[in-house]
């Protein structure tokens, strides 16, 4: 942790209340940095406005997924009991839609709950197991019962200093900063 | 106190008195508080009478798994079936179990579209009961083929051609169940895994142990709280519950397909799905009650399982069990008013037949049980409730019993009549799926949280930056 010959990785603010870390977030989008987060023991509600954050777009991954699996299940019953084998039972009709309905159904769900969590994990960029936040001790209370902001020296914005002035003067944080190996 | 432009702008006023909800963690506890509580129940050793438990139901587990070996390597004559009742305590389990699982996506799925909060207290033991109770559901329709090589190799179960090239026959319910089964199964995990990652992540950054950190740590995938990540995960948490309620709707819609399809009198009736679902939600929510009562009090959780959550699932207990009861009703009037003179016999069988006695063990536990509920102070009494919560699990037993053996111990054609009776192995292999699923409970409860930690926190008051209590710290 010798931050003279470590590259910075940003500075992290930490704050007591979900109020607190409301207006420092909507302060930090204002003053338009780009490359921060915050982060919280659960999702606070309204902060992806405060944020500035687009819709997520999980949705798509949830639609591509239903999609596959309802026509996976369609194609599947039509391929197996009328195309590669006719299978006659009760002389009813070798396909209906209606018969592959019920199974097709159950394909959708499946397939779509699992668009929906791969989708969640690459956009999220999880499982990502090394991140510099984890070095600093006082991180770990973000599971429990503190905020806190970083903001990333990589942000365009982003000057040790000038940053640093801005967490603690205009967003009354206790600031530290953290590193990259 | 708050300088304009600032604070003034960002929180609401104080809403009156009589428009101040109660909230659902009682006496103002602080973030810090809630996440020791509950992580502090797998953090510290078991108490005494966990051991106990866990050994008595590995027991039963280990019972259960014999006696299938034995199944397996003697054949299905060791259960009681016979020629009309091939269907039996089998199928009354598996129907039996898995609508115990319904309660489970009920809370976490549907209550979570409807917005009530409440769900968060006792969404995560329920989900794992639903987990817990497929997994014991899908044993019994697996092994009661006897031979499972057969059902599990290709072209019966799972869609790959048998030997002679003939593909599954998608015609069938049974094989529609097979898909509404597994695809519930796994659904619910993943929902369930869903909800458990930030909390992991909790557990994680609290562990000491190597052991633990590793695991937990593993399991949390690297979560940091990002809202970045927050964002894409309510959303998919959001869609997971979208999906997850069509699906519990669908599944037992389906089970009751594998009856209501076939002509067998008592069971060729078209109330039988919603009738089913209703069944399903009440059997489920009388098992979460059953256990969750002694949780809440075993661990001290009653400021986060609130006397009011028992209030709320006696109400669901209520309407769920008028709904079974007027679905029993009204099968009796469309069995006399649909004028088959074998739909009414099987519906007289029910009630005064040889099984009469299962029949009105049914009836006083379904229909007349549920009924106290409509008191406030009997859905408060904790003890009251186990108890009768106990009633609702057997009643729901019955009514499986009732529906599957009545209607086929006497058919159309009498010369093929029967009595069913169940054999040792029989009423074993059941008692041993609690042991099954009570070893999966308790496992649960030794190394996760058992109730959701950051959904908990979420509803509380100083979780909401624009509540009036958005900077309080709550007691410790």
């Amino acid at each position: 942790m010798n931050s003279n010959r470590s590259k910075p990785h940003g500075l992290l603010a930490e704050f007591h209340t979900a109020a607190d870390i409301f207006e420092a977030a909507m302060r930090c989008r204002d003053a338009g940095f780009t490359q921060w987060d915050v982060y919280t023991p659960f999702p606070i509600h309204g902060m992806d406005e405060a944020m500035g954050l687009r819709k997520s777009p999980v949705g798509w991954f949830t639609f591509c997924g239903g999609f596959t699996g309802f026509f996976t299940g369609m194609t599947m019953i039509w391929y197996m009991n009328k195309f590669d084998y006719p299978l006659v039972v009760g002389g009813k009709p070798l396909f209906t839609p209606l018969y592959a309905f019920p199974v097709s159904y159950e394909m959708t769900i499946l397939l779509s709950a699992f668009g929906t969590l791969f989708g969640m994990f690459f956009l999220n960029q999880l499982p990502k197991f090394y991140n510099p936040l984890f070095k600093n001790e006082r991180f770990k209370k973000s599971t429990d019962d503190r905020f806190f902001l970083c903001i990333e020296a990589t942000d365009p914005k982003f000057g040790m200093d000038a940053t640093r002035t801005f967490l603690t003067e205009k967003c009354h944080a206790a600031v530290v900063e953290l590193v990259e190996d | 106190m708050a300088s304009p432009g600032k604070s003034a702008a960002v929180k609401a006023p104080e809403p009156p008195a009589e428009l101040v909800r109660e909230s659902l963690v009682l006496n103002n506890r602080s973030l810090g508080w809630i996440t020791n509580a509950i992580a502090g129940v797998c953090e510290k050793p078991m108490p005494m009478w966990w051991w106990p438990a866990f050994i008595v139901s590995v027991g039963g587990m280990l019972t259960m798994f014999s006696l299938i070996a034995y199944l397996v390597s003697t054949g299905v004559g060791v259960w009681g079936l016979n020629h009309p009742a091939a269907w039996a305590w089998d199928i009354t389990n598996f129907v039996f179990w898995i609508g115990i699982g319904h309660a489970g996506t009920l809370i976490s799925a549907v209550l979570f579209l409807l917005r009530q909060k409440w769900r968060t207290s006792v969404n995560r033991a329920a989900e794992a009961m639903t987990i817990f109770a497929v997994a014991c559901a899908g044993i019994f329709p697996v092994f009661h083929t006897g031979r499972v090589w057969f059902a599990l190799l290709p072209g019966y179960l799972f869609p790959a051609p048998n030997a002679n090239e003939i593909w599954p026959q998608f015609r069938s319910p049974l094989l529609w169940d097979v898909f509404a089964v597994s695809t519930y199964g796994t659904v619910s995990l993943l929902f369930w895994y869903v909800g458990l990652i930030p909390d992991l992540a909790t557990l994680r950054d609290r562990s000491k142990g190597v052991m633990r950190r590793f695991f937990y740590g593993l399991f949390s995938l690297g979560w940091t709280g990002s809202n970045r990540h927050w964002s894409n995960y309510e959303k998919a948490y959001l869609l997971l519950a979208g999906l997850s309620t069509p699906l519990v709707l669908s599944v037992h819609s389906i089970v009751s397909f594998d009856f209501a399809v076939s002509v067998i009198p008592g069971w060729h009736t078209t109330i039988f799905p919603p009738y089913f679902v209703a069944g399903a939600i009440f059997s489920g929510f009388g098992m979460v009650l059953t256990l969750l009562i002694p949780l809440r009090s075993l661990f001290k959780l009653e400021d986060i399982v609130t006397l009011r959550h028992v209030d709320l699932m006696c109400k669901v207990l209520l309407a769920t069990g008028s709904i079974v009861g007027y679905a029993y009703g009204m099968e009796f009037f469309i069995a006399w008013y649909g004028g088959s003179p074998y739909e009414l016999y099987a519906f007289k069988n029910r009630a005064f037949g040889p099984y009469w006695w299962s029949y009105w063990a049914m009836i006083s536990c379904n229909v007349i049980s549920p009924h106290f509920f409509w008191f406030k102070k009997l859905r408060t009494s904790v003890v009251f409730v186990w108890i009768v919560s106990i009633f609702v699990n057997i009643g729901m037993w019955f009514e499986r019993f009732v529906i599957i053996v009545t209607s086929l111990h006497r058919d159309y054609l009498p010369s093929s009549w029967g009595y069913f009776t169940p054999s040792w192995v029989d009423i074993m292999t059941f008692v041993g799926s609690f042991g099954l699923f009570m070893t999966l409970f308790l496992l649960f409860i030794r190394f996760l949280p058992v109730i959701a930690i950051s959904e908990v926190k979420g509803v509380t008051p100083q979780a909401d930056p624009h509540h009036p209590l958005g900077g309080a710290k709550g007691h410790h």
